[in-house]
């Protein structure tokens, strides 16, 4: 019997206060995580500056309480993982600041860990059978990423947004519709009221792109539609738009996914991502992926969103290949998937 | 009593260890590379270098405002991490008042700016009666020229210190109508040895704080809560 690896991880790149203790990568004895939601909503969006106030006031506490509900101690921890990018700078540094202090002053080793990284390990948690290679979708807030993940560690990127990541599109368009921010939860709320044919809205392919995506035009559609709307007198029927977007995103999420997933002959898929959690959006998926027979692994919505148990699961598997962090470890806030 | 000592909250990063009267060791360092890249390396290297039990020392003293706002978070996060890890208490020790206690024993009045942007400067006035630390005007954000009213009427000589005076030096000789000197550059910026024997002072006095409790004194609201704070006053006085 190999000892047992346990991770303490801490995240804190955006507007999640988070840490967990996570054991040899897969399962996670804690995970804790203090949303500054409310806080935000007030300005319709994460102030990066607000952000990073509340992580500094939450992290002993989230800490403490991850270290408490997992039965452990520092003493017990073979390492400490922490995101170090990308996302908010002032936010990514409390964390790092945090983690570095407490690795230096127990002499437990040190691995950064990148953000989006820990969103595709998230897919680890909950499924002890998933490992690489196998075609991931990342949906977010800042990020709409399509990846091969040839290896532990080892990501090759297919496909970026070149514009908006669909989180981003899903909260504009919230704004726009009077829904108020967070957009993705609300617009998933009332679109099961409304009509996904209704409205067609565009899908943006790109040239020689196949993988790329492109939000901004969707957005626009939408916003140009709105103001039609209000220029010939029209009443909107917001659930009705709410559905016709999100089947738009959807559409072109599932459709791209499948294109890699078969041109690769992995038949693996796993989504990630705050956008992951979205109810149409995993409905989909998974159709799509009954139907070409592909095997489809997604989160529960709880490792979707922000958390620090899969920043734990990323950073066993660096933890494991030989990554250490020095104490120079800085935050950088537009991180590469792939690079160190 | 055993101080671990941080100061982050301008230019200049410094970590220090004070143990009663003595001076165990001091970092300082005013170079362009972040506090993120440069404090914990000091911190390792400083203690190594002392062969520092770092359960021996008895609590962790921290500048804690006014200053960078992502400057002081890495020294706040890192005092925080320090305290979880050695379960210590944490000193926090406004950075105006510890540039000030660098001129111990000095008998004029004496001034700390720090560069503080959007006109102001983070400023206090200070000093020694005797072996008494005297606060004359506690910390603030506040405008050059009512800093300067300030000293006029007060009518003393004054020595000023921090990352303002190349800022409003000029400024400073134009203003002032009370005789007023520069301190030289061992005592002019942040020195973590300054908060480690303020600290020994806050020790005595029992202000301790837990690593969990302790946050930042921005003395400053976010761009975006002041925005806001302005447009609800604007709206009640349209009302």
């Amino acid at each position: 019997m190999e000892k047992d690896v346990l991770i303490l991880a801490i995240e804190s790149s955006c507007d999640e206060t988070a840490a967990a203790v996570v054991k040899n990568g897969r399962d996670v004895l804690s995970n804790v995580i203090s949303s500054q939601i409310e806080l935000h909503k007030l300005y319709g969006g994460v102030v990066p500056e607000i952000a990073s106030r509340k992580h500094i006031e939450k992290i002993n506490q989230v800490i403490t309480e991850a270290l408490e509900e997992s039965h452990t101690t520092l003493d017990d921890l073979d390492a400490i993982a922490v995101t170090y990018g990308p996302g908010l700078v002032g936010a990514l540094l409390v964390g790092v600041a945090e983690a570095k202090a407490i690795s230096f002053a127990r002499n437990i080793p040190l691995v950064g860990v990148h953000h989006i990284e820990g969103h595709i390990s998230a897919n680890y948690i909950e499924n002890k059978d998933l490992e690489p290679p196998f075609i991931c979708l990342v949906v977010s807030g800042g990020h709409t990423h399509l990846v091969k993940v040839a290896d532990y560690g080892t990501y090759e990127i297919l496909g970026r947004t070149r514009d908006d990541a669909a989180g981003e599109a899903f909260d504009k368009v919230a704004r726009a519709i009077g829904l108020g921010y967070p957009g993705g939860p609300k617009i998933d709320r009332l679109s099961k009221e409304g009509n996904a044919d209704a409205i067609h809205f565009p899908k943006a392919k790109i040239a020689d792109a196949p993988y790329d995506f492109s939000f901004s035009g969707l957005k626009s559609a939408v916003l140009n539609y709105l103001n039609g709307c209000q220029m010939k007198g029209i009443e909107v029927n917001r659930a009705d738009v709410a559905a016709s977007f999100q089947k738009a995103v959807c559409d072109v999420l599932v459709e791209h996914a499948m294109l890699a997933v078969k041109e690769s002959g992995l038949n693996k898929l796993a989504i990630a991502g705050g956008v992951a959690s979205n109810g149409t959006l995993r409905a989909a998926m998974e159709q799509a992926c009954a139907e070409n027979g592909i095997r489809f692994y997604r989160p529960s919505p709880i490792f979707c969103t922000d958390n620090a148990a899969m920043i734990g699961a990323a950073g066993y598997y660096e933890y494991m290949q030989g990554t250490r962090s020095g104490y120079d470890l800085n935050a950088v806030p537009n991180l590469k998937l792939g690079e160190r | 009593m055993k101080i671990l000592a941080i100061d982050s909250s301008g230019l200049v990063a410094s970590v220090a260890v004070v143990e009663d009267e003595i001076l165990l060791a001091e970092f300082t360092i005013d170079y362009k590379k972040t506090h993120s890249q440069t404090l914990l390396p000091m911190l390792d290297q400083m203690t190594k270098m002392i062969e520092l039990d770092l359960n021996s020392i008895d609590a962790i003293a921290v500048a804690g405002g006014p200053g960078s706002f992502t400057g002081l978070r890495i020294g706040s996060a890192t005092a925080k991490g320090l305290g979880l890890a050695l379960d210590k208490p944490l000193l926090h020790i406004p950075t105006v008042d510890a540039l000030a206690y660098n001129l111990y024993g000095v008998e004029t009045l004496i001034c700390p700016i720090m560069d503080a942007r959007r006109n102001q400067v983070y400023t206090g006035v200070y000093r020694f009666e005797g072996d008494q630390f005297c606060t004359i005007k506690e910390q603030e954000p506040m405008a050059i020229e009512k800093l300067a009213e300030l000293l006029n009427d007060r009518g003393e000589a004054v020595v000023f210190l921090g990352d303002g005076v190349p800022v409003y030096r000029e400024a400073l000789k134009g203003l002032l109508k009370v005789p007023y000197r520069f301190a030289p550059a061992h005592v002019n910026r942040q020195r973590a040895a300054a908060v480690a024997a303020l600290g020994l002072l806050y020790a005595a006095a029992g202000k301790f704080e837990t690593a969990t409790e302790h946050c930042p004194d921005y003395l400053r609201l976010s761009q975006a809560e002041r925005e806001r704070a302005e447009r609800e006053a604007a709206q009640k006085g349209e009302h």
